[in-house]
């Protein structure tokens, strides 16, 4: 794999990624979110034993994991399907370069258009947080970084879609349909196996971490409050099994999540390449 | 008497099938420097599929040599020999130097290379276009210096002129033919008769579901093209008795979507309704002839 032509194609999609409004509507949507629940103080967080930048970041965590997973969904399967779909693929294809070089170099740029877009409203946000005196930088840039990996795992994820699928329509559609499955489906069936299954915490817990939403939530919550005793037993057997370790396993298993999403989209590639 | 020069493209019994469909069977054919491969057939009948195999981007059963690199087991290096047209151009949302330095880097090529080409392609005065903005014509002619970045010894074009109208056409042509005349292999597929009788000095017919078959231009002619369709220009209110003299001898004519009458006639036949309607006293001011392929 050559990494100057790798280079290339990346920078290409990076600019193709920039001219994708929807990007641009989540930064600025991020940014005015978090803005808002720092002036509005967020009384009614939720959160019990959160106060100050605590509250208002975990106000945050809720709205970003709507945000977030989208965000990589959307641009992620937009990425080859509709390539794909314009003979665009096929003809980047024809070119002198090979199947990684276009995948990684693809993969590349889209990623650097999340980091972008995430770096604008976490920015926008955090001055809004700073001039309201609502700070802890620590917290803050810990939390950046956990959705930083959500973003990249979950567009991973749209990869894998986009390399599914003909058309770009189909591919957005797809990516919603699983967005709505790892944020609300997700959600609602782990609610109704504990009530049927009466699984124990340990169950519950191997249960959470397939989803790399609820691997985020955790991660958050617990960069936050330094404890999950506010997730009930699951978390406090959690803190209670992992110990210190607990960031590193959730932040390992969002890594294992964008390796694993994105080894999987590659060899989807290689093999369908532009059909 | 075997040819005594490399060939430029070798393929070797290449059969591709989807599930158990037949696209391709036992295709197997040469082309040496300076020759013009044309791939004829009906949409379906496997063009794409048999330069996409040609490109090394589809699995496939046989063996493909470009210029002597397998591209099965080095595509990668194969396509630098390699310079592709699409039927589209499909840009991105760049103006055209942008484009041609985008693939000016992928092939390693450096950007000096541009200017001549732009300018022996007439691009010159369009380099800070939009893409998007080029006629259709003009798109093609674009593809047409992309893929000549690097000069490459052999040239793949899907149906180049399809979108084209005759004017743009004929200058593609034109241009495809001095590339032939400098010692470009070409290999080209189409479904249009004039580009392949202009351009091809070796045919192959793809028909879904059979072996590939060579043939020469006239026995495709014979095979495939046995009618054609006079369009004929006549004044308006002869048009009605234009049509009833026609068909009054048989001729199956009808009046097409611009006015002008149309009469589809066996090729050895074609000056008959020209004396029928002189017969009938019914000047005609123009005509054009269109090919009609079997498969129509």
């Amino acid at each position: 794999m050559e990494l100057t032509l790798l280079w290339t194609i990346a920078r290409r999609e990076l600019r193709e990624a920039l001219h994708n409004k929807w990007l641009w509507f989540f930064a600025v949507g991020l940014a005015a979110l978090g803005l808002a629940l720092s002036q509005a103080g967020m009384s009614a967080a939720g959160y019990a034993g959160l106060g100050g930048f605590g509250r208002t970041a975990a106000s945050l965590v809720n709205a970003l994991l709507l945000f977030v997973p989208l965000i990589g969904l959307i641009v992620g399967a937009a990425t080859v399907a509709g390539d794909r779909e314009s003979g665009a693929l096929l003809y980047l294809l024809a070119q002198p370069v090979s199947k990684a070089e276009v995948f990684f170099g693809k993969a590349l740029g889209a990623a650097l258009a999340v980091v972008a877009a995430l770096g604008l409203g976490f920015g926008l946000a955090g001055m809004g947080l700073a001039f309201a005196g609502d700070t802890n930088t620590t917290a803050y840039l810990a939390m950046a970084g956990s959705v930083l990996l959500l973003a990249l795992a979950c567009l991973g994820l749209g990869f894998m879609i986009s390399t599914l699928t003909r058309k770009a329509a189909t591919a957005s559609g797809a990516a919603l349909i699983l967005w709505l499955g790892l944020v609300f489906l997700g959600d609602l069936g782990l609610v109704g196996a504990t009530l049927s299954l009466r699984p124990t915490p340990a169950t519950l817990l191997s249960m959470l971490l397939l989803n790399p939403l609820q691997v985020f939530k955790l991660s958050a919550i617990y960069n936050l409050h330094s404890a999950l005793d506010v997730l009930g037993p699951v978390g406090q057997y959690a803190v209670y099994h992992y110990g210190d370790r607990l960031p590193l396993v959730l932040t390992g298993l969002l890594l294992g999540w964008i390796v694993l999403s994105f080894a999987t989209a590659y060899i989807l590639f290689a093999r369908k390449g532009d059909s | 008497m075997e040819s005594q020069i490399n060939p430029r493209i070798l393929a070797h019994s290449v059969s591709k099938s989807y599930k158990k469909l037949h696209v391709l069977q036992n295709v197997s054919f040469e082309a040496v420097p300076g020759e013009a491969l044309a791939l004829w057939g009906a949409n379906g009948a496997g063009k794409t599929t048999l330069l996409k195999a040609i490109l090394g981007l589809i699995e496939f059963e046989g063996q493909v040599l470009v210029n002597g690199c397998d591209v099965r087991r080095q595509g990668k290096l194969a396509r630098t020999y390699i310079g592709y047209v699409p039927q589209e151009f499909v840009f991105y949302d760049m103006q055209v130097i942008e484009a041609m330095l985008f693939y000016a880097r992928l092939k390693k090529i450096p950007a000096s290379r541009i200017p001549p080409l732009l300018d022996r392609l007439e691009l010159t005065e369009h380099a800070g276009k939009a893409v998007s903005a080029l006629s259709g014509g003009l798109r093609q002619r674009l593809a047409l210096a992309v893929a000549l970045l690097a000069d490459p010894p052999v040239l793949i074009l899907d149906e180049p002129m399809a979108n084209l109208d005759a004017r743009a056409r004929r200058e593609y042509l034109a241009v495809m033919l001095g590339l032939r005349n400098e010692g470009k292999t070409i290999l080209f597929a189409s479904h249009r008769f004039e580009e392949v009788n202009y351009l091809a000095n070796q045919l192959l017919v793809l028909v879904p579901g059979q072996p590939a078959e060579a043939l020469d231009i006239d026995a495709l002619r014979r095979r495939y093209l046995p009618e054609l369709n006079l369009v004929l220009w006549i004044a308006e209110e002869r048009r009605p008795a234009a049509l009833s003299c026609l068909q009054s001898e048989g001729f199956h004519a009808h009046l097409n979507g611009r006015g002008t009458v149309v009469v589809t006639v066996a090729e050895e036949r074609k000056m008959v309704p020209f004396e029928m309607l002189q017969a009938c006293q019914i000047p005609v001011l123009n005509f054009e002839v269109e090919e009609v392929q079997a498969w129509n």
